[in-house]
């Protein structure tokens, strides 16, 4: 049998689905893998060994069937779970109440047979890009404990690149799939801003939060992806449209497929690995040129406000009254962005409908668009700067520098990662409700091993 | 724009918004309230036609 820790999602639902393997024991390897490695990774907050091995029953007796039965998955921390208070990394929000219902998304991965296993770790409120958390301590790196997993879904990246769980959901609001993906060697999906409903999670900025998997494989999202599709009517911003499943075109090639290469503010600001990563990707997509997107650094900055502002309006409640219990890396700016002038931010949101608009006339020429996904490989844990170009920045708010641009408007993209030393990854940028282009192209580059979620060198 | 002009800012501010800054913030907030609005400055200079709309995302 193929270890089981390091089998894909896919494959462990074969070998349930086949009877060569029972979901209880699925479940009990996944929940001692856990208790053995997780004190290192510290990627998990709670484990929900009970109902994980009631769930696991329930498949073995028949209860319960679909594409991923038996699957062990987790969640960032600001999904809700079920008698779980939703913390979304935060110290203030482990006071509330416990969660009467779990969150849309763990609702449809389990309808579909996958057995939650337990909440991830997270930076405070997603308001980060590091993984490192103030209260429950960082989530550390599988491919080198000493270094950061990225986030804001820090536990996401770490207990899936760990070998802990084959799948795991994360948040997206300005990179925060992925940026983990990338520093943590996965691929990682944020879908189309509105197609899946962001029902029963603890938001950040509801112009800009997206939700997504982060897998081993292209498969296990696609897989992920098609059970979470549909409407919900508990997001207002969630889209009502129907299901594009994915799973069916994977491996259709890219064949008819006009692929290009993001030149100018993508090939700027950013350490050698990064641009040696999409390097890799050009050569293996045999992609021959560049494109220029329009007014990128600005809609970085469009961005960065509307995150800023709507995070303070989300949080002023609490900043008013126990702003000593935030994190100060986020209580400090989200102040500050309490503050911004509105005549900014007004302009902001017109300035996404322009940006918008002018991408789209780009995507007339182009099916798809790659790029890095973070300036660097991982940081060191608790490591404040870095110089990009001569100027020395915080590591903090600039990881996100080429996540940002993208997920401003909405569009789809995949992760993939480059294996190395340390992995990072490259963004697949597709047309809006267009997943199905960006996770061909990404199995593609699978199938031929220039994307690869490697294992890390200690767990060979 | 000098720390003094944004101090007085953040103060007036604070007061409004019912905001409590102990000292040692002080200097955080107003390192990311400079960011925010050099990002700020770069938004507004983008010339937009009047009837630009904006782009939040709400269905009735």
């Amino acid at each position: 049998m193929t270890d089981i820790h390091w089998d894909s999602a896919a494959g462990i639902a074969a070998s349930v689905a086949a009877g060569t393997i029972t979901a209880r024991a699925v479940i009990e390897a996944t929940l001692g893998r856990i208790a053995e490695r997780d004190g290192v990774l510290n990627a998990f907050t709670d484990v929900t060994w009970a109902r994980a091995l009631a769930r696991a029953d329930a498949i073995d007796a028949g209860a319960v069937s679909g594409p991923l039965a038996g699957v062990p998955f987790a969640v960032k921390n600001l999904f809700d779970v079920a008698e779980l208070p939703t913390r979304a990394g935060s110290a203030i929000n482990r006071e509330r109440a416990p969660a009467e219902r779990d969150s849309v998304l763990i609702e449809r991965l389990e309808r579909a047979g996958a057995v939650l296993v337990g909440a991830l770790n997270m930076g405070e409120y997603a308001y980060d890009f590091t993984g490192e958390n103030l209260h429950d301590g960082p989530s550390r790196n599988p491919h080198d404990t000493t270094r950061m997993t990225g986030g804001s879904s820090g536990g996401s990246g770490g207990a899936v690149a760990g070998g802990l769980v084959p799948l795991a959901l994360g948040s997206d609001t300005n990179g925060s799939i992925r940026v983990p993906a990338s520093l943590c060697g996965l691929f990682g999906l944020k879908p189309t801003f509105g197609r899946l409903p962001r029902s029963g999670s603890f938001p950040f900025v509801s112009s800009l939060d997206h939700l997504g998997p982060l897998a081993r494989s292209v498969r296990d999202l696609a897989l992920a992806y098609d059970a979470m599709q549909g409407h919900d009517v508990g997001d207002p911003a969630c889209a009502d449209r129907p299901a594009d499943p994915v799973t069916p075109t994977l491996d259709s090639g890219l064949s008819g497929l006009r692929i290009a290469r993001a030149g100018g503010y993508f090939r700027a600001n950013q350490m050698p690995e990064a641009t040696a990563a999409v390097d890799r990707i050009a050569a293996a997509l045999d992609i021959r040129r560049d494109i220029e997107l329009p007014e990128v650094a600005r809609a970085r900055a469009a961005a960065y406000l509307i995150t800023t502002a709507e995070g303070a309006a989300l949080h002023l409640k609490r900043l008013r009254s126990r702003a000593a219990d935030f994190d100060p890396d986020v209580r400090d700016r989200l102040i500050a962005g309490a503050m911004i002038p509105a005549p900014m931010l007004i302009q902001a949101q017109k300035f996404r409908r322009w940006y918008r608009d002018a991408m789209l006339r780009l995507f007339e020429g182009v099916d798809a668009i790659i790029a890095p996904a973070t300036p660097c490989s991982a940081p060191l844990l608790g490591q404040k700067t870095f110089v990009l170009d001569g100027v020395e920045l915080p590591v903090r708010a600039n990881m996100g520098i080429f996540t940002q641009p993208i997920s401003f408007i909405g569009l789809p993209v995949v992760a993939v990662p480059v294996a190395g030393t340390m992995p990072i990854a490259v963004q697949i940028i597709a047309p809006p409700w267009r997943e199905d282009i960006a996770l061909r192209i990404a199995r593609y580059l699978e199938s031929t091993g220039a994307a690869t979620a490697q294992r890390p060198a200690d767990q060979e | 724009m000098t720390d003094a002009t944004l101090d007085a800012f953040i103060d007036a501010s604070a007061a409004l918004l019912g905001l409590t800054i102990e000292p040692a913030w002080r200097a955080p907030v107003r390192a990311n309230l400079a960011v925010s609005l050099r990002m700020g400055a770069l938004v507004l200079d983008f010339p937009l036609h009047d009837d630009a709309e904006p782009a939040p995302v709400f269905v009735a």
